[in-house]
């Protein structure tokens, strides 16, 4: 069983966690998704992390509306969720989509919003790095893996580096495609394409991006994304591999290399 | 008599000078054009970008063939030009090589001789540079945008710079004078030989015609650049000090929208309120139509475009066949700027609404193709932002138009009625806790 404690229970017993967890609209509802945010609960659980949801207090970060043009959602959005978590005095936020990690981070400050936001995987590695998380008796049975980059944490953000340390560490090998890192290619998705048809064209990104990451024949395409774990595993289908490769975010490898 | 070359040449330079400051200051009216934005914070990290990125080309050798390259153009171009400083004081003096006594012999003959190599090294790379836009195919000088106008320029600019790096080298090979100072003529003693047989007469005609052409050369080049993708050369300075600091997944939150939902947002706020005195009545648009929509940066970065296509190159939606191209978009945006300057020019100093905007140079299709993904701005050698241009004209369609894609509307209701891109309620937002599998 995992623990999911909720901030407004705890705020009812005059407790402040340390960190609320950003579940987001993908990992609420998406099947897939969800299997990520339960994933992230049994790492937190394990290492005993002082945390919250939010749950049906959140609200769509508003990146999806915002990136197809609709600013004013965008921050209505915004500030009915600032107005939560402001009420909650939060101060530290953890999230497994970049897109609203992205718009947390960045695009809630100037409306009132101030938090030190992380993606999961950054989190996860400060765990690692405090001690509070041991990957020493990490095993994985995959032995090739390759990481596609979430374009909100990578050229976004920067960080490429805190979901690469975490697939090491779990004693697999990381094979990087010929387009990563700040050359990375999308997965599609992003900029509000994940909830529309793709404009007319030879063929669509996410098959492409495929093409790429099955060019170094892994076992496993990691990512660190819910809408790139969708392209990723249609495009893994489109090139009838499901067989023999399989998608997945870092939180999971970890979840199955510590047998959590 | 013998003051008419010098009077001559000043002419020339001065016509030279007049006409490209004056275009200089239609760049520079043209670009103010755009919205303001303050782009002042952090002076030291933009110098020190500015440093890096266009002086230090760091970007540029990210693709190390057509970098290497470049790097040579780019420092034959910075270094020869110290050469026209003594061409221009020739020319009004009507003095020759007048350095050569105030250097020494062997100072002078050691720069004009580095001149010369670089001379010849640009020779070879801006051929090898014409060898790629015009005999290998490489996808990236073949999009559908460079065909006509960008193509012609593209060459011509190859060609201006070739006629020019010979002439200067001819124009040493038929110095006598300065072929028998044996020092400096590191090329172009590899050449003179071939004008050995000629009379003094007309290897010194051959030598001032040369000398000529390559210093008026140079002058129609500088205005070329006013009407060629070449504005870079000078642009790409100030491009890369203004460019966004920010980390480039943060979009800018528009402060109008932001008014209103604080007023939404307020309970004590009365909706019927007249403006306060003073408070600016016009309602603004949102998002961009027009040029004049856009920011001064993005329209500063339309004519610092020199169409490398290393944008479009990277560009998920391009390479997978979709209209997108961001080259393009940012060739339209100064195609669009350029006919409202004239437009502007034509009615004296007053725009007079012809009908058109950015629109009827880029089409809905091309704006919904993107994944915003970044990768365009990442790799632009210049820091060029074609996502902005792309984001605000979405705005645009969305909030003035209501003319998203069906799908996007759906999210979008999904979004204010239940607070999810997808039709789920609110109170399900926990459900994934107890779905163990």
């Amino acid at each position: 069983m995992i623990r999911v404690p909720i901030m407004a229970d705890l705020f009812a017993e005059g407790k402040e966690p340390e960190i609320l967890f950003w579940v987001g609209s993908a990992g609420s509802f998406d099947d897939r998704a969800k299997k990520i945010t339960r994933a992230f609960v049994k790492i937190l659980n394990k290492a005993n992390v002082n945390f919250a949801v939010l749950g049906t207090e959140e609200s769509s970060s508003g990146d999806a509306a915002k990136r197809a043009g609709n600013e004013f959602l965008f921050q209505m959005q915004a500030v009915t969720n600032i107005e939560v978590m402001n009420a909650y005095n939060v101060k530290k936020i953890v999230t497994a989509c970049p897109h609203s990690f992205n718009t947390l981070k960045n695009e809630y400050p100037n409306l009132g919003g101030n938090y030190e936001v992380l993606h999961h995987t950054q989190f996860i590695q400060q765990l690692v790095d405090e001690g509070k998380l041991d990957l020493k008796d990490a095993q994985l049975s995959a032995d090739r893996i390759t990481f596609h980059d979430p374009c909100y944490l990578g050229r976004a953000n920067d960080e490429y580096n805190a979901p690469r340390n975490l697939i090491k560490s779990l004693g697999a090998s990381l094979v990087e495609m010929k387009r990563t890192k700040k050359n990375s290619l999308c997965c599609g998705a992003g900029g509000s394409q994940m909830f529309k048809e793709p404009e007319k064209g030879t063929m669509d990104v996410n098959d492409l991006r495929t093409q790429d990451a099955l060019e170094t024949q892994p076992n496993v395409i990691a990512t660190g994304c819910p809408f790139c774990n969708t392209m990723m595993t249609d495009g893994v289908k489109n090139a009838n591999k499901e067989e023999t490769v399989q998608v997945k975010d870092v939180a999971e490898l970890i979840v199955e290399a510590l047998n959590l | 008599m013998q003051w008419i070359p010098n009077i001559l040449f000043a002419i020339i330079l001065f016509v030279g000078i007049y006409f490209f400051a004056k275009n200089v200051r239609k760049l520079i009216r043209n670009i103010k054009l755009g919205k303001e934005v303050d782009r002042s914070d952090n002076p030291s990290e933009r110098w020190t970008n500015m440093a890096r990125i266009a002086l230090g080309q760091s970007k540029m050798v990210r693709r190390p063939v057509s970098g290497v390259l470049h790097i040579v153009v780019y420092l034959g171009f910075i270094i020869i030009n110290i050469e026209v400083l003594e061409i221009i004081l020739d020319g009004l003096l009507g003095t020759h090589r007048v350095f050569l006594p105030v250097l020494g012999q062997s100072v002078y003959g050691f720069l004009i001789g580095t001149f010369e190599v670089l001379a010849l090294l640009v020779l070879v790379s801006v051929t090898v540079f014409w060898i790629r836009r015009n005999v290998m195919h490489i996808k990236r000088f073949l999009g559908k945008e460079m065909k006509g106008w960008p193509k012609n320029d593209g060459n011509n600019i190859l060609y201006f710079e070739m006629v020019l790096m010979s002439l200067f080298l001819l124009m040493n090979a038929t110095d006598d004078h300065f072929q028998h100072l044996a020092t400096g003529n590191t090329i172009s003693q590899y050449i003179a030989p071939f004008f050995e047989n000629l009379s003094f007469g007309v290897v010194h005609a051959i030598e001032r015609t040369a000398w000529w052409i390559h210093i008026v050369g140079i002058l129609v080049f500088l205005n070329y650049l006013y009407y060629s993708k070449h504005l870079h050369i000078l642009l790409a300075f100030p491009n890369t000090f203004f460019a966004n600091l920010k980390p480039k997944g943060a979009f800018k939150n528009d402060p109008n929208v932001t008014k209103e939902v604080m007023m939404m947002m307020d309970p004590n706020a009365d909706p019927y309120a007249a403006p306060a005195e003073g408070e600016d009545e016009v309602v603004a648009t949102f998002g961009a139509k027009d040029v004049t929509d856009l920011s001064w940066v993005n329209l500063m970065n339309a004519y610092t475009c020199t169409e490398c296509g290393r944008c479009t190159s990277n560009c998920p939606a391009n390479l997978t066949g979709k209209e997108l191209s961001p080259r393009k978009i940012m060739m339209d945006t100064r195609d669009r700027l350029e006919e409202v300057g004239k437009n502007i020019d034509a009615n004296n100093g007053v725009f007079q609404d012809d009908g058109k905007n950015l629109f009827d140079y880029i089409s809905k299709e091309e704006i919904w193709a993107c994944t915003s993904c970044n990768a365009c701005v990442e790799t632009c050698p210049v820091n060029i932002d074609p996502l902005e241009i792309i984001m605000d004209m979405r705005r645009y369609l969305v909030m003035e138009e209501s003319s998203a894609p069906t799908e996007l509307n759906n999210m979008m209701q999904n979004v204010e009625n239940n607070g999810a891109p997808w039709p789920y309620s609110q109170m399900d937002r926990l459900n994934w806790v107890d779905e163990e599998q």
